[in-house]
């Protein structure tokens, strides 16, 4: 594992979300300075699904432990961000069950952000308390348990949450370069807690739980944690597809979102965060070139088009053959640095 | 009272078919297949002609009923053949994990496809509709439909058990689950055992397929999730990897619903399903291994 290469001096430890954001910050610029290429609406949606997949990631991937269930805690945050920052009136009429206070919260994005990832997280704490004690198979269950739970809820509690209509009119703040600089908080935040103690002892626990457990890691602190990060990550890529769209909805960050974030760690690698990016960024392009086709494209005199629907079938398929052929992802254990001297 | 005890073995009975479905892969191979629900969709969708149009139009459901049993059942196996020829087989030997995800997107993959080919309004389907009459019992009002089910799902169980038990492929099958290296080392084909399990599993997801099609009339690309999940937690709390255990989770699992449908508060109905799961997960907290043992006691599969 990328445990004994990472000691090196201090230039050497940030080389992997150095590379990553330069990566990352690439694309932005295409996108603002040659038009044409990319659309920054685009680039934006793509910096999101990085803090969704890091966010995964940051259980998941260090863990070894499947979640279906973490994009629970986008929704969660969302949610609370169209509590704390949508105009009182329109809340009055579409959410009149709210508590008093929140119905007259009309709070700054900042602060909101803050208290819905707190949010996410605390949730995220005590879901995990009570997961954690399940092994592996059974936990991967109840967070997918989790997943239908709460959207069940949310689209139940009609006079709280809207029910399952769309809730509109939450201010729009997040252009490309707010969820660039998402991202690599995200990415920043997954490198420390990976690279810290914990997160190695968590990795190790990962590769092989009967050692780790033998050598007195606290296999179940540690993922207890490293959920609770993931959870709060998985917030912030609520909050900020919130203020990016403008729109939520229960199924905003469904079975849809969990597929999309799951299909691009397991494309991109699973047990490496520039795995994670990576199938992020690829698999963003790739959805969105498939989009373009099924919309139609002129091509000289020809008009492409692709019948709508193909787009997930495509992805699915595509996950699987990336299963079956390279299961552990693209990039395997192999994480971004200029250096390949002390690889493992 | 009768009337809801049978509402709730009723229940329980289809939620107990998929959990031995569950169960049963679960037992051979290790893998919780999270396309388990899709299986049933397919099945359901099996019965009408393909196409994108509202109005659904019978191809296997206008034969006579033992046809429509074998076709959809056919229409399943072989879907759950080729998942194992395609996705599985190429897996195996990989982490547990890995083929979690495979699952997930193989679920995922028939979901889309047939949205793809039958679009995403639901279709409403009139199967053997003279089924749901009212019958009275022992002084209960309930519906033959509800009695059917619960005499098939005691028949494929009673079948199950049996193949189980006295046949040479049932015995190999509860060898491999025991210990699937050791099974192989004594002359037990991996994949003969494997492709039996999930056939059967195949089989259980038709008879779930058909039974909730003739209860609901409704076909709808995601209908196999809800029952699939419930599947999932009735193994869960049963105890992984018993087949026992996961038809006494589907038991309770039903009768914990039907309780919650009949006795919350009607403003509280809603959220049935959670208090469900808060049930399940008040289970696990006191019993991490589930109801009925798991690890190597009592009897796997």
């Amino acid at each position: 594992m990328s445990a004994a290469s990472s000691r090196p001096g201090t230039v050497r430890r940030f080389e992997t979300p150095v590379i990553l954001v330069a990566g990352l910050a690439f694309l932005v610029l295409l996108a603002t300075w040659v038009p044409g290429i990319v659309s920054p609406r685009s680039i934006a949606q793509l910096m999101i699904w990085v803090v969704l997949v890091v966010g995964l990631y940051t259980f998941s991937g260090l863990s070894g432990i499947i979640s279906f269930g973490q994009t629970t805690f986008s929704t969660i945050a969302a949610y609370c961000v169209a509590w704390l920052t949508l105009n009182p009136f329109v809340k009055a009429s579409s959410m009149p069950g709210l508590p008093q206070f929140i119905l007259s919260a009309s709070l700054h994005p900042l602060a909101s952000a803050a208290i819905s990832i707190a949010v996410a997280a605390a949730i995220g704490l005590v879901v995990a308390l009570a997961v954690m004690r399940l092994a592996g198979e059974a936990a991967t269950i109840a967070t997918f348990a989790l997943l239908i739970v709460v959207n069940s809820i949310y689209g139940n509690w009609n006079s709280v949450t809207g029910g399952m209509s769309s809730i509109v009119g939450i201010p729009i703040v997040v252009g490309v370069w707010i969820a660039f600089g998402t991202a690599v908080l995200a990415i920043v935040v997954a490198y420390a807690f990976q690279t810290s103690r914990g997160g190695l002892m968590l990795q190790a626990s990962r590769d092989d739980e009967v050692a780790a457990r033998a050598s007195g890691i606290e296999v179940k602190r540690w993922r207890i944690i490293a959920f609770v990060i993931s959870a709060a990550l998985m917030g912030l890529g609520g909050v900020v597809q919130a203020h990016f769209l403008g729109v939520i909805s229960v199924e905003s960050f469904y079975l849809g979102t969990t597929f999309m974030t799951l299909a691009m760690l397991v494309v991109g690698g699973r047990s490496s965060l520039t795995g994670a990016v990576v199938g992020a960024v690829i698999l963003s392009l790739v959805t969105s070139v498939l989009r373009g086709l099924e919309r139609g494209v002129e091509l000289g005199s020809v008009n492409l088009q692709i019948p709508s629907g193909i787009q997930e079938v495509a992805l699915g398929a595509l996950m699987l053959v990336m299963l079956v052929r390279r299961r552990r992802g693209l990039c395997g254990l192999w994480e971004a640095r200029f250096s390949r001297g002390d690889a493992d | 009272m009768v009337q809801t005890l049978i509402n709730a073995i009723s229940l329980g009975s289809i939620y107990a078919l998929v959990a031995l479905g569950i169960g049963l892969l679960f037992g051979v191979l290790k893998v919780i297949n999270f396309a388990h629900g899709d299986f049933i969709t397919i099945g359901a969708f099996a019965l009408i002609i393909p196409s994108s149009q509202a109005a659904a139009e019978m191809g296997i459901g206008l034969m006579p009923w033992p046809l429509v049993i074998a076709g959809v059942a056919a229409v399943v196996v072989l879907t759950a053949l080729a998942a194992e020829f395609l996705v599985f087989r190429p897996l195996r030997g990989a982490d547990s994990a890995t083929v979690m995800i495979a699952s997930f997107a193989l679920g995922y993959f028939l979901q889309s496809s047939l949205l793809l080919v039958f679009g995403s309004r639901p279709k409403s389907v009139n199967l053997w509709s003279q089924l749901n009459v009212p019958v009275v019992l022992g002084g209960a009002e309930t519906s033959l439909l509800q009695i059917i089910i619960i005499a098939a799902t005691a028949l494929l169980i009673a079948g199950l058990g049996f193949l189980m038990r006295y046949t040479s492929v049932g015995l190999a099958m509860r060898a491999a689950a025991e210990n699937f290296r050791m099974a192989r080392l004594v002359g037990v084909r991996a994949n003969l055992v494997i492709g039996a399990a999930i056939a059967l599993s195949g089989i259980l997801a038709a008879a779930v397929s058909l039974l909730i099609v003739v209860q609901t009339g409704v076909l709808s690309y995601r209908m196999g999730v809800p029952l699939m999940i419930f599947g999932f937690v009735a193994t869960v709390i049963g105890g992984m990897g018993s087949l026992l255990g996961s038809a006494v989770g589907g038991f309770a699992v039903g009768i914990v619903s039907v309780l919650a449908q009949t006795f919350l508060p009607e403003s509280a109905r809603p959220f049935r399903d959670a208090v469900v799961f808060s049930v399940v997960f008040l289970v696990l907290m006191l019993r991490p291994k589930g109801l009925i043992g798991g690890g190597q006691r009592g009897e796997r599969i």
